[in-house]
């Protein structure tokens, strides 16, 4: 079992999100698009994948993440791994 | 000097079908692809292996009673189930459909209603995104292949399609032999760039690859070593000929990463050897940046003797690039390439002379071309003998290239013929007649030849003509402003954005400038010195070129498959924030 509750495992990926790319954190939230809400490109996405994979410590594979912007499906995704 | 042909090698097949088929036979014992995740491998094929392993697919294909001329889309991102499903689909003779896997479920669910595949092969999460899109019930498709499906995921299924598990299609009855198909029959439909609205299937016949298949490895002949490094999806033409077809027929390998994180693709070129690479312009331009950055951190005297360096590999290749030469006197860029690199592509969309000129400098031949997916892939392709980056290249051999209605700049719409021209749109006899007129494609695009290589100058959609008479192509205008301060930029004829405002023909510049929505504003001093920055370089245009105002945007601009900028989409954008350019448009002079 994980030692972290979805929601601790959401808000973790918002407080790295918004520290990478500097932007407040009480602007995140779970329903956000995060190309649109951090302003990045998809290179700059797979920056932040590899950032939020070493603070977890899973793989989260390039073709798993086709299609998912917004950060509630990415944590769901990472909450599944742990 | 004339090049041993790859086809004859194979007996000059009519099909892909066959055609793949005998090369798994003739190359059997070199590697035809290898797999990558990140530090580990995941396969690796020989020409023989890989054929054991499609050829149980292609006896499944023929259990379902999967027919010559029956459609099979592939929606995967590069990976070895892409080349394996699509060669057991030409060898029962089916009809490609190759999918552009970075759509949306709802964008899959309505072409594969347009194209009405019998099969579909598709990747679990795609498939999964797909399922909760409208029409996802109604999915007019025989059977799904799904890949990568989890041991214990229960696979969704519209009510009267079979959904399988890729892995467990296979049939121990092996097909006897590839299914003949005639020159002219279809091979695949690609769906080109259209952005919305109507679908635009390009039809192209075993024949139009063929074609293009000779003229392309006349160019650049492949062999047994060559390594070809996949990044552009191989649904995309470019990948589909240079990251498919071509290698098989030449016995080369392809190397597809299933990670495209940056640190990855850099380690792939020395581990794999790689040879050849095909690129979209952006990626080309983001490389250049990085080894400007490495290079301007040199110390200065490291930066002068590299820069001499530049100079003498500059004379010595007399301008065509010579990356054996170029690999001794400049070793530290090349070992970044993994110092086996012989040839890179780049197309898709307009590239930067000064980014090209820059590879060139450093003996990194960047071929620079010109294609649309309804010539069958490239119509043009700089030789590099000397390089000409200011335009796309000269014709491949075999394409006749003319330029309709000149104006007195010999610039007018690029038309060609050749037996790579498509056979028409897919259900959409009108849209092929406007297209396709007395076996010439127009292709939509201005352009120029200048002795013999074609410049580019815009799409004839989006030219203007001013008051004065003059044709401006804002893609040309765009060139003058390379370098300003901001993230991204377009520029875009005002009418086009509001059209009926009475804007006249007056050119606008769009510009995205703050990296992130989270970053200060720009001050007002800092966006009077980038209006400041705009006049600058507007006075350094002829008067009808410049533009006359600025609209400063925050989105990302919506970009295609190939990173070109989806203009229609971005002004419905704008058109929707901004509904009359009052208020939003800062004047410039």
């Amino acid at each position: 079992m994980p030692s972290k509750t979805e929601a601790e495992t959401l808000s973790e990926v918002l407080d790295l999100a918004a520290a990478q790319f500097q932007v407040p954190r009480a602007d995140l939230s779970g329903g956000d698009d995060f190309f649109a809400k951090l302003g990045i490109d998809s290179l700059k996405a797979l920056e932040m994948l590899t950032r939020l994979e070493n603070h977890f410590g899973v793989e989260l594979p390039d073709y798993e993440m086709q299609g998912v912007s917004d950060f509630g499906t990415l944590a769901d995704r990472i909450h599944a791994r742990l | 000097m004339t090049l041993p042909d790859p086809q004859a090698r194979l007996g000059h097949p009519d099909c892909l079908g066959a055609l793949l088929d005998r090369a798994t036979v003739h190359w059997s014992r070199e590697v035809a692809l290898i797999e990558a995740n990140r530090d580990q491998e995941n396969v690796r094929f020989t020409f023989e292996e890989f054929r054991a392993h499609a050829l149980p697919l292609c006896g499944w294909l023929d259990q379902e009673g999967f027919a010559a001329g029956d459609r099979a889309a592939i929606i995967l991102t590069n990976q070895s189930k892409w080349h394996l499903s699509a060669f057991a689909v030409f060898h029962r003779g089916g009809v490609l459909v190759p999918l552009d896997f970075k759509l949306s479920g709802a964008e899959h669910v309505a072409l594969l209603s347009h194209c009405r595949p019998r099969i579909v092969v598709v990747e679990w999460y795609l498939w999964r995104a797909m399922s909760s899109a409208e029409g996802f019930d109604a999915l007019p498709v025989g059977a799904v292949l799904v890949t990568e499906a989890p041991a214990n995921a229960e696979l969704p299924a519209p009510p009267h399609v079979a959904v399988h598990r890729w892995e467990d299609c296979r049939s121990e009855t092996l097909p006897a032999g590839p299914v003949a198909r005639r020159r002219e029959d279809v091979a695949c439909i690609v769906y080109s760039s259209g952005t919305g609205g109507r679908p635009k299937g390009c039809q192209l016949t075993h024949g139009n690859y063929l074609s293009q298949l000779a003229a392309l490895t006349q160019l650049h002949p492949l062999n047994p070593g060559h390594r070809y490094l996949s990044i552009l999806p191989t649904n995309h033409a470019i990948d589909f000929m240079v990251g498919f077809i071509g290698p098989y027929t030449c016995g080369a390998a392809v190397v597809h990463l299933r990670t495209l994180r940056p640190e990855f693709v850099k380690a792939a070129f020395p581990r794999y050897r790689i040879t050849h690479l095909a690129l979209v312009p952006m990626v080309l331009k983001n490389l250049a940046a990085g080894l400007h950055t490495r290079l301007d951190e040199l110390p200065p005297v490291k930066r002068a003797l590299f820069q001499a360096l530049v100079g003498v590999n500059r004379v010595l290749s007399r301008g065509r690039p010579n990356p054996r030469l170029a690999r001794r006197l400049l070793s530290q860029v090349h070992d970044a390439f993994g110092g086996h690199l012989e040839a890179m592509f780049v197309g898709g969309a307009y590239t930067e002379p000064d980014t090209l000129r820059f590879f060139h400098d450093l003996g990194i031949p960047v071929a620079n071309g010109y294609g649309l997916t309804e010539a069958g892939t490239a119509i043009t392709l700089d030789r590099l003998s000397p390089p000409r980056p200011e335009t796309v290249g000269a014709p491949l051999p075999g394409i006749q290239v003319e330029i309709r209605e000149p104006d007195d700049d010999g610039v007018g719409e690029v038309a060609v013929k050749s037996e790579m021209v498509m056979r028409g749109y897919l259900d959409d006899p009108e849209l092929t007649a406007e297209t396709i007129v007395d076996g010439w494609l127009l292709t939509g695009d201005l352009g120029r030849m200048d002795d013999g290589h074609l410049r580019l100058f815009g799409r004839r959609k989006n030219m203007i003509v001013t008051e004065g008479g003059k044709n401006v192509y804002p893609e040309d205008v765009e060139v003058a402003f390379e370098g300003i301060e901001a993230e991204e930029f377009c520029v875009f004829a005002a009418h086009f954005l509001w059209p009926g405002q009475g804007t006249g023909e007056r050119l606008l510049l769009v510009a995205r400038r703050d990296a992130a929505p989270g970053a200060p504003t720009p001050s007002a001093a800092d966006t009077a010195a980038f209006l400041r920055d705009i006049e600058a370089r507007n006075r350094r245009l002829l008067d009808f070129k410049r533009v006359g105002g600025v609209l400063l945007w925050s989105d990302d601009f919506p970009r295609t498959a190939s990173m070109k900028v989806k203009r229609p989409v971005l002004a419905d954008e704008i058109r929707a924030r901004f509904p009359s350019p009052d208020g939003a448009v800062e004047t410039v002079a």
